[in-house]
């Protein structure tokens, strides 16, 4: 009998206006998420919430019984963004999430525990053992790697007191560049991008010429076309070791996916109807050895096997 | 300053040591490396005769061993290690903390080059790979402007490496997943972006061609346009009513008018990208980067890129357009 799994808010990847983030959040205390990652992990010139509001929100989301880690930049140009990072890292009260080792640099020369994001490469028990002399006491896989990988890793790093995270649902984040995708499509310079993010809560929609959603801009991110959806495999996910399900935020719809998973963990039958009508836009390929845009149908998965 | 020139086959590594190369870094032909394409690099016999023509000229070879082992390829990455520490290169470039770690133990006494896929950015980054690795030199990533670039090295002894010339890679390498979101093949696990297996070029009756990577069209070319390799960053896509190259046009990096700037922040060695491209081309880069470099070196004020360095280049790049990339603001 494998663990019931926690669930987990990863940090939103898109710009909200501050009284969105705030309504989110506010829903999420509400909600039966266990776990949830605060801060601005895409763009440094997201300053809609600073790291102290981040820090206030994350004290109100604790009163509220959630656990609460702070993530941090993904990718750090300038010597003005580790500043952020480190004001994050030396909060003293959450555990931080280390987007990039320079963040991982910090918490360690800080003898500070933390948690790796799915952009900090470990694909084998090699690097996993060695963050964890370092310090690291929760991952979440590559999103590119899937459960054989993961069932690899743990096997061969035989390191039980570190969990593992999975992304379960959202859109997957793809790339970062220096170039900023949502100011170009504006035609306008980064540095004078005018926050152009703000107008697109959901991110913005790149289809092949075929009309096909492929891929989703979001200022310095590519984030997949389709939103991953592994929640009627969850069973699978956790057989394979993972201990926490991350729900990556959507303009909508996330904390009702959510919801649905927690009813099933709960042993809710009718949950587990829900969970098995995918909507037509979703993808789950990377967990199943596949192409990660690929939608592999719920019967061939090994869930749907073992039935 | 150094030359660092691409070596995809032993007639392209001969090419680079003749036309002025002071390095040249070459892989395996596996997916221990990132340009893991057929036909390309090197069996150990021939990496073999690579060493012994460069080192008897003087000249140095890396190997480059930078993809991301997953458990059941882990042997195959430390064998490559191993392989190279014997065949006497003069480093290997790395970019996974698993396979750092095991150079790091078992061939301390072996270079080790942090390579781009390691994405790192920032002086803590590099602080992070020097403390637990002990590496020598960085290759940086292609999303750096020089500005950044210059304050890096302020921030750190380590050596740098900065990509002079060659295909521009628009993502911070080593967490690009495009490829792989299309075909299940990435850089970071199979060690090429775009897998050729997955590409199809489909001529329509009206003259015009289509690019494919595993079904999604890629491109569409009208008759007669040059058409580029069908890397997701640099393909055709629609957003609402607008319809072309989202992300990057199809254009090379050419830094060469930089040289001076570069040489003023102290970056110890300049790459040329393209391990995949012929030894005719290597030998025209190489001797042009040779040429600019002594030239830079021996009177810095005067220094200019001649026009003919940067006509011959453009005839060589994609799609013959270059850009100075990411180290110039207004690319961003």
């Amino acid at each position: 009998m494998n663990p019931t799994p926690r669930l987990s808010i990863g940090p939103c990847q898109y710009f909200w206006p501050r009284d969105r983030v705030e309504a989110f959040y506010a829903a999420v205390a509400d909600s039966p998420a266990d776990i949830v990652y605060l801060g601005e992990t895409v763009c440094a010139k997201r300053r809609e919430l600073r790291p102290d509001d981040w820090i206030a929100l994350g004290r109100e989301l604790a009163a509220a019984g959630k656990q609460v880690v702070l993530s941090t930049l993904t990718l750090i140009e300038a010597r003005s963004e580790m500043g952020v990072v480190r004001r994050l890292c030396s909060n003293g009260e959450f555990l931080v999430e280390a987007n990039d080792v320079a963040a991982m640099q910090v918490l360690h020369e800080q003898r500070l525990p933390f948690a790796t994001g799915p952009s900090v490469n470990i694909y084998n028990a090699a690097t996993l053992r060695h963050y964890h002399r370092l310090g690291l006491r929760r991952w979440v896989l590559p999103v590119e790697l899937g459960r054989d990988a993961l069932q690899d890793i743990l096997d061969d790093a035989a390191l039980p007191w570190v969990e593992t995270e999975v992304l379960v649902h959202g859109r997957l984040p793809l790339a970062w560049s220096a170039r900023c995708f949502t100011a170009r499509y504006h035609d306008l310079p980064k540095d004078q991008c005018g926050l152009r993010c703000l107008d697109y809560p959901a991110g913005i929609t790149v289809a092949t010429r075929e009309g096909e959603e492929f891929l989703t801009l979001n200022g310095i991110q590519t984030q997949s076309g389709r939103v991953c959806d592994l929640v009627p495999a969850w069973r699978d996910l956790v057989a394979a070791g993972a201990e926490i399900l991350r729900f990556s935020p959507l303009s909508g719809g996330t904390l009702e996916a959510l919801d649905a998973l927690h009813r099933a963990r709960e042993g809710d039958p009718d949950a587990a109807d829900e969970l098995g009508r995918q909507p037509a836009v979703s993808c789950n390929g990377y967990w199943f050895g596949q192409p990660g845009m690929t939608a592999v149908a719920p019967a061939r998965t090994p869930l749907e096997r073992t039935r | 300053m150094e030359l660092v020139c691409p070596a995809g086959s032993l007639p392209a590594l001969r090419s680079a040591v003749d036309a002025g190369a002071d390095t040249v870094y070459t892989g395996l032909k596996d997916a221990t490396n990132a340009r893991h394409f057929a036909g390309l690099n090197f069996t150990a016999k021939s990496i073999a005769q690579g060493v012994e023509y460069a080192h008897s000229r003087g000249r140095r070879v890396l190997m480059a061993i930078n993809t991301y082992p997953q458990p059941k390829g882990w042997t195959q990455w430390t064998a490559a290690v191993d392989h190279a520490a014997a065949l006497g290169v003069d480093g290997v470039i790395l970019a996974d903390s698993g396979v750092l770690g095991y150079a790091a133990d078992r061939h301390p006494e072996l270079p080790r080059h942090l390579s781009v896929q390691a994405s790192a950015t920032s002086g803590e980054a590099l602080a992070f790979y020097r403390q637990q690795f002990g590496i020598r030199r960085a290759v940086l990533p292609r999303v750096l402007s020089l500005a950044q670039v210059k304050a890096l090295a302020q921030d750190t002894d380590i050596e740098l490496e900065v990509f002079g010339f060659g295909s521009l890679c628009i993502m911070a390498e080593g967490r690009c997943l495009l490829s792989s979101y299309a075909t299940g093949e990435s850089p970071n696990t199979v060690g090429a972006c775009s897998p050729a297996a997955h590409v199809r070029w489909q001529d329509l009756p009206d003259g015009r061609l289509e690019t494919r990577l595993n079904g999604v069209l890629i491109d569409r070319f009208q008759a007669g346009e040059r058409a580029g390799y069908p890397t997701l960053c640099k393909g055709r896509f629609q957003v609402r009513d607008h319809v072309g190259h989202i992300l990057e046009e199809p254009t090379s990096l050419n830094t060469l008018e930089l040289l001076p700037e570069l040489l003023d922040t102290g970056i110890t060695a300049i790459k040329i990208e393209g391990r995949q491209r012929s030894p005719a081309y290597v030998a025209q880069v190489t001797a042009i980067w040779r040429a600019a470099i002594d030239t830079c070196l021996a009177n810095r004020e005067a220094y200019r890129a001649r026009p003919e360095w940067q006509s011959t280049l453009a005839d060589l790049s994609e799609g013959s357009q270059t850009t100075l990339g990411a180290y110039h603001r207004p690319w961003h």
